[in-house]
């Protein structure tokens, strides 16, 4: 009987007001890559930190190769080969590649040994990257090599990922997935938290389900199906996806040669965009972080005038100099991918966070009628089924899903034209998910037209007639949900639109001929 | 000519103060932290180093007397913003407001005091060189410790480990964290060697640059001190010609009086301040320079539970 | 050990005792300030806390020093607010001080009493230009406001040297630098026989009302809530943050104008190089231990001004200095900022 690389038993961590991980046993062996599979605020995070050091378990023990330990902090795990890749970088702007990685390794080495340690490490596991580079000419997915890299140079034993594919095209999902066989097969144990199940079913040999803090199953997921694993992470089956008639009416947003330098130097430009959405149709747009998306929806919003004039249209009249404000008059309404700090002021009660989009309850001269404030903040909730201690509660005392259904409700009682959405359920648990894309959907079929920005490609897939793929600040031409499949997307997410475009209208000139 | 090189002389010795004092901030907001209380804790060192002095006799014991006070202050103000963590620009002013309103108090018994004569220094040899001996070699040794001081936070920021973790410290704290760097205490260390720098330079205005005591004698030269590290985009060799630079602004008043120039006194009086909100001016123009120069985490709380 | 844990929500209860708690802190520090120093600590907390208030005179004198508090500490609340942070409201006084000079300087026997409004109004322009040009580096240069309205104070004191030592001394005046006396018609008036409390007060009073309204109840100044609680969201919102500098500077400087109008021109009655009395930096402290609220800075000035008094009588009953009262001061805010901490978190025993 092979000792455990790690085994986690009783693990137990409460917070104020939530117990994120209750009586949780982890079992890995040497050479296994272990998923740990559970939606959002299931514990997963939590979890990996008390692996890490990072935190401390109220209860529970920690045994590592067959020995029990306490790690204090993150060097002690280090020391004892314990390595982890973050979901949010852990990388420093302004300095090189080789120091990043040198402030995560022990003081032993100098720099000029770690700069050639990195060359090296990298060729091996063909990783291309560059140790005098600064971090902040980087891309995306290169600073996620460089967090590999700097792992991997600790020789652990056992390495931790945290949701490491959300910042990957399909492609480079592959390419990880090929180092990090690599490694297992070395000896190295994996622990692999996602929440995506064709990857865990793809990669792992293990796998830990955990939902609200608790393990709600151990399997092996080459032998389970999507839908089995779906029941042990949410208790129940995935939605099914059902093809709805496409009822499109007349063109509510033209947005067409939309080209716009960044205003921040770390910032992506955006190159000749065109779009259309028309009312009662949901387009989506596709496209991991870091590709434009921010930028294009600071100018569709209004809080970025500079577009050049005629670019943006809403309902036939050029908005692409309008600031938010007369935008809204013209019936664009928006939910951005901040809640806190953008859709809604922190400590602000909910009533008051409402005239940050909602101007129907001011009087003459700007007065507030805190009366009518409130009792449309309480119509809201109660509609939306927003959980909270009434309108005064402050926006930042709601979970995730309940401020986001606030927000959602917020606009969509605007009786909008045009709803635009980015990321509309990320950090979101399943049932306010759940609704908030039922909401969408309902605000379709009213005749609405509904533009969403997401990562999730599910979600895309799920609520979308047409989608588009954005990449380095270019927009592909738009495609069908019939027609869209999760190879094409990858592809176009690699900005190589074009040559499918050739290639279907040589196949639509051969039909033809 | 001979005034010219007296007016150099005296824009080092000016400048010295002021690049002392900049330097300490400089290493504060290298980790993150905005120290607005510059001007109490020069305040209240000087008061300190001018007191030690009186009693003991010693200049060195001032020195001491002057950076103890400016740690301590610095302590407190770090106590709170890094641990309770208070709003940094209001708990700066929170200490300048306090280091001058106590330092008027305590000093009070002080203002007529006189210090022992000051020996006159001179580097023996060079300080005989015509013109560029009274200017660079009749100093008092701390001008010469000042440029030491800047090599030796070139030397610790750019080619130490330490001083890269200070830097990525300030950069993004979360990140350091994460790593497993014990960032509060970083920036604990941080605040007190800045706190006991601007000490230094209070302490070497009330015992050696003007030996008196008075209350408000520090007169702006800290927050000039705070316009100066953001002047010379957080590089100490920047933040000392900055400094002399400041140094000869202050001094050309006295010169132009000197020479007879005919404009009224408290026009010359204002000539460092102006100075100092035309560098900012200057300075601030260009975001994205400052984006890549300033250290990101400035002025922002850090939460390591979250 | 006692550790620090989030609330979800501010607590409001510590938000009205933070203020109150600060000072307790304060006196106790004194009391053991008074005891180090050989003072009676009783008589020491009576000079302060009594003395201040315990005849209609005393209180009107309390209302005479609390009054440009009040009003400056006002317009820095709208300022911080809006995360402008003017910290050169003493120089705004300064330069409105001048200006209701030069107004009140130009009147003669012969002058109405229209005199009144326009060197009220004087003083409101110097301010708000002397605060115009801190927000025009920053809104064209992107220039620190800290720093620039800093370093504007000493500019401003010089151009009060130069005017009090120049052009605008008392040819009769002992070539003391000073202005002439200002004619009585342009004396603000007086709310009552026997004592000093001027119409000051009422405005002051107006600008309570003013400035909550403003805040709490208009779209205008949700707006410069906003931008200064989450920039982004004010961004999103649509506000202007350009529009939100402007008014919060200007605001400010206005205020503090007034405030040296009202100084100059009432209880002093000419100008002269003491006029800075640190009344702009007070008004700092003023308005934080007032919560940034209008109501809350009203007690916090009248507590500042018997801070003012029970330094000076400090000085002449006790042989203290009168700079006692800037070691309260600070000691409050520090006490203060330290206490806040409760209103944003919970102090917890964990093992």
């Amino acid at each position: 009987m092979t000792i455990p690389r790690l085994q986690l038993t009783g693990i137990t961590k409460r917070y104020p007001g939530v117990v994120a991980n209750n009586g949780v046993s982890l079992t890995v062996a040497p050479g296994e890559i272990h998923a740990v599979l559970g939606e959002n605020g299931a514990g997963k995070s939590t979890l990996m930190k008390i692996i890490y050091g990072s935190v401390k378990p109220d209860e529970g023990a920690v045994m590592f190769n067959g020995q029990p330990v306490h790690v204090r902090n993150p060097q002690e795990a280090r020391v004892l080969g314990i390595s982890m890749v973050f979901q949010h970088f852990s990388l420093f702007d302004t300095l090189t590649v080789a120091e990043n990685v040198w402030l995560g390794l022990d003081k032993s080495l100098t720099l000029p040994e770690v700069s050639a340690s990195i060359t090296a490490k990298a060729a091996e596991y063909g990783l291309d990257i560059d140790p005098s580079r600064p971090v902040h000419t980087l891309s995306v997915g290169e600073m996620q090599r460089v967090e590999i890299i700097r792992a991997l140079l600790t020789n652990p034993q056992l390495l931790i990922l945290d949701e490491p594919t959300s910042v990957l095209i399909p492609q480079a999902v592959e390419k990880l997935f090929v180092v990090l066989k690599k490694l297992a097969s070395e000896g190295c144990s994996i622990l692999y938290i996602s929440h995506k199940l064709h990857e865990i079913r793809e990669l792992c040999n293990g796998c830990t389900v955990l939902r609200g803090g608790q393990v709600t199953g151990v399997c092996d997921p080459r032998q389970e199906s999507n839908a089995s694993l779906s029941r042990l992470m949410i208790g129940a089956e995935p939605p099914a996806l059902n093809v709805r008639a496409v009822n499109a009416g007349a063109e509510v947003l033209r947005v067409s040669g939309l080209s716009l330098s960044s205003s921040d130097p770390f910032g992506t430009h955006l190159s000749d965009i065109a779009l259309s959405v028309r009312a009662g149709e949901v387009v989506g747009i596709a496209g991991v972080s870091g590709n434009g998306q921010s930028e294009l929806l600071y100018c569709l919003s209004g809080e970025d005038t500079r577009a050049p004039a005629g670019s943006i249209r809403v309902g036939g009249t050029d908005a692409s100099r309008f600031g938010p404000g007369r935008r809204r008059a013209l019936g664009l309404h928006f939910v951005p991918e901040e809640r806190l700090g953008r859709g809604a002021v922190p400590t602000l009660s909910l009533a008051h966070n409402l005239l940050l989009s909602r101007r129907d309850t001011l009087g003459a001269g700007g007065w507030i009628r805190v009366k009518a404030l409130k009792q449309q903040a309480a119509d809201i909730i109660r509609q939306y089924n927003v959980k909270a201690n009434g309108p005064d509660a402050a926006a930042k005392s709601l979970s995730g899903g309940n401020l986001q259904k606030f927000i959602v409700g917020r606009e969509i009682e605007a009786k909008p034209k045009l709803l635009i959405v980015s990321q509309p359920t990320w950090g979101v648990d399943v049932g306010a998910a759940a609704q908030i894309r039922g909401e969408m959907l309902a605000l379709r079929d009213a005749g609405c037209a509904v533009l969403v920005v997401s990562e999730e490609l599910d979600e895309l897939f799920e609520i979308c007639d047409r989608l588009h793929v954005i990449a380095k600040g270019r927009l592909s031409p738009s495609l069908d949900r019939a027609d869209a499949s999760i190879e094409r997307i990858g592809e176009w997410m690699s900005g190589l639109w074009d040559d499918a475009m050739q290639s279907n209208q040589k196949e639509t000139a051969h039909a033809a001929a | 000519m001979e005034s010219y090189a007296l007016l150099l002389a005296a824009s080092l010795n000016a400048g010295t103060v002021l690049a002392l004092a900049s330097l300490g901030l400089l290493i504060n907001e290298k980790a993150g932290i905005v120290n607005l209380g510059a001007e109490g804790m020069m305040l209240c060192a000087a008061l300190a180093g001018f007191a030690t002095v009186v009693h003991t006799g010693s200049t060195l014991a001032g020195f001491a007397a002057g950076m103890a006070a400016g740690a301590l202050l610095a302590g407190i103000f770090g106590g709170l913003v890094i641990w309770l963590n208070t709003n940094q620009y209001a708990t700066g002013l929170a200490l300048s407001l306090f280091g001058a309103g106590f330092s008027a108090f305590a000093g009070s018994r002080y203002v007529q005091e006189k210090l022992p004569e000051q020996s006159q220094f001179a580097i023996p040899v060079l300080a005989d060189i015509p013109l560029l001996g009274p200017a660079l070699f009749r100093h008092h040794p701390m001008v010469y410790v000042c440029v030491g001081i800047v090599l030796g936070l070139i030397w610790f920021l750019y080619r130490t480990r330490a001083g890269l973790v200070l830097r990525s410290v300030g950069e993004s704290p979360e990140s350091a964290h994460a790593l497993g760097y014990p960032v509060r205490r970083i920036r604990l260390m941080a605040v007190l060697a800045g706190g006991a720098l601007c000490g230094l330079a209070g302490a070497y205005v009330s015992t050696v640059y003007t030996p008196l005591w008075v209350e408000g004698m520090i007169a702006g030269k800290g927050w000039i001190a705070l316009a100066l590290t953001t002047f010379a985009t957080w590089r100490p060799a920047r933040v000392l010609l900055g400094a002399y630079l400041f140094g000869g602004v202050t001094m050309l008043q006295f010169h132009l009086q000197g020479i007879g120039v005919n404009v009224p006194s408290q026009f010359l009086t204002m000539l460092p301040y102006v100075a100092t909100i035309v560098v900012l001016v200057l300075i601030s123009r260009n975001p994205t320079w400052i984006r890549i120069n300033m250290p990101s985490s400035i002025g922002k709380p850090f939460y390591p539970g979250a | 050990m006692l550790r620090l844990e989030v609330r979800p929500q501010p607590s409001r209860a510590w938000g009205l005792a933070s203020p109150v708690l600060a000072l307790l802190i304060t006196v106790v520090i004194g009391v053991i300030l008074f005891a180090v120093l050989d003072k009676d600590p009783v008589r020491g907390l009576q000079v302060f806390f009594w003395e201040p208030i315990k005849s209609t005179y005393a209180l009107s004198e309390l209302m005479v020093k609390a009054t440009p508090l009040l009003i400056i500490a006002l317009g820095l609340a709208v300022c911080f607010r809006s995360n402008v942070w003017n910290i050169g409201a003493e120089g705004q006084f300064v330069i409105g001080a001048i200006c209701a000079a030069g107004v009140a300087l130009m009147a003669d026997k012969t002058t109405g009493p229209w005199i009144i409004p326009a060197v009220l109004l004087a003083g409101v322009a110097g301010g708000m230009l002397w605060a115009g040009i801190v927000a025009l580096l920053r809104d064209r240069f992107n220039a620190n406001e800290i720093l620039v309205s800093l370093m504007l104070v000493y500019v401003a004191i010089q151009v009060l040297n130069f005017l009090v030592y120049g052009p605008w001394k008392d040819p009769m005046g002992y070539n003391f630098p000073q202005t002439k006396t200002f004619e009585s018609v342009t004396q603000m008036p007086r709310l009552m026989q026997g004592s000093r409390v001027n119409i000051g007060l009422l405005l002051a009073l107006a600008g309570v009302a003013a400035v909550w309204i403003f805040l709490f109840r208009t779209y205008a100044g949700y707006g410069q809530l906003v931008g200064g609680l989450a920039p982004a969201a004010a961004r999103y919102a649509g506000f202007s943050s350009r529009k939100a500098l402007w008014v919060a500077l200007l605001t400010s400087g206005g205020a503090a104008g007034l405030a040296g109008a009202l100084e100059v021109a009432g209880p002093i009655g000419q100008l002269t190089p003491y006029v800075p009395a640190g009344y702009g930096f007070a008004a700092i402290i003023v308005a934080f231990v007032g919560r940034l609220h209008p109501v809350g800075i009203v007690f916090s000035a009248i507590l500042m001004s018997m801070f003012y008094i029970g330094g000076e009588l400090a000085q002449s009953r006790m042989g203290l200095p009168k700079s006692i009262t800037g070691v309260f001061q600070g000691l409050l805010l520090f006490a203060l900022l330290a206490c806040d901490t409760l209103i944003a978190y919970r102090l917890v025993w964990k093992k």
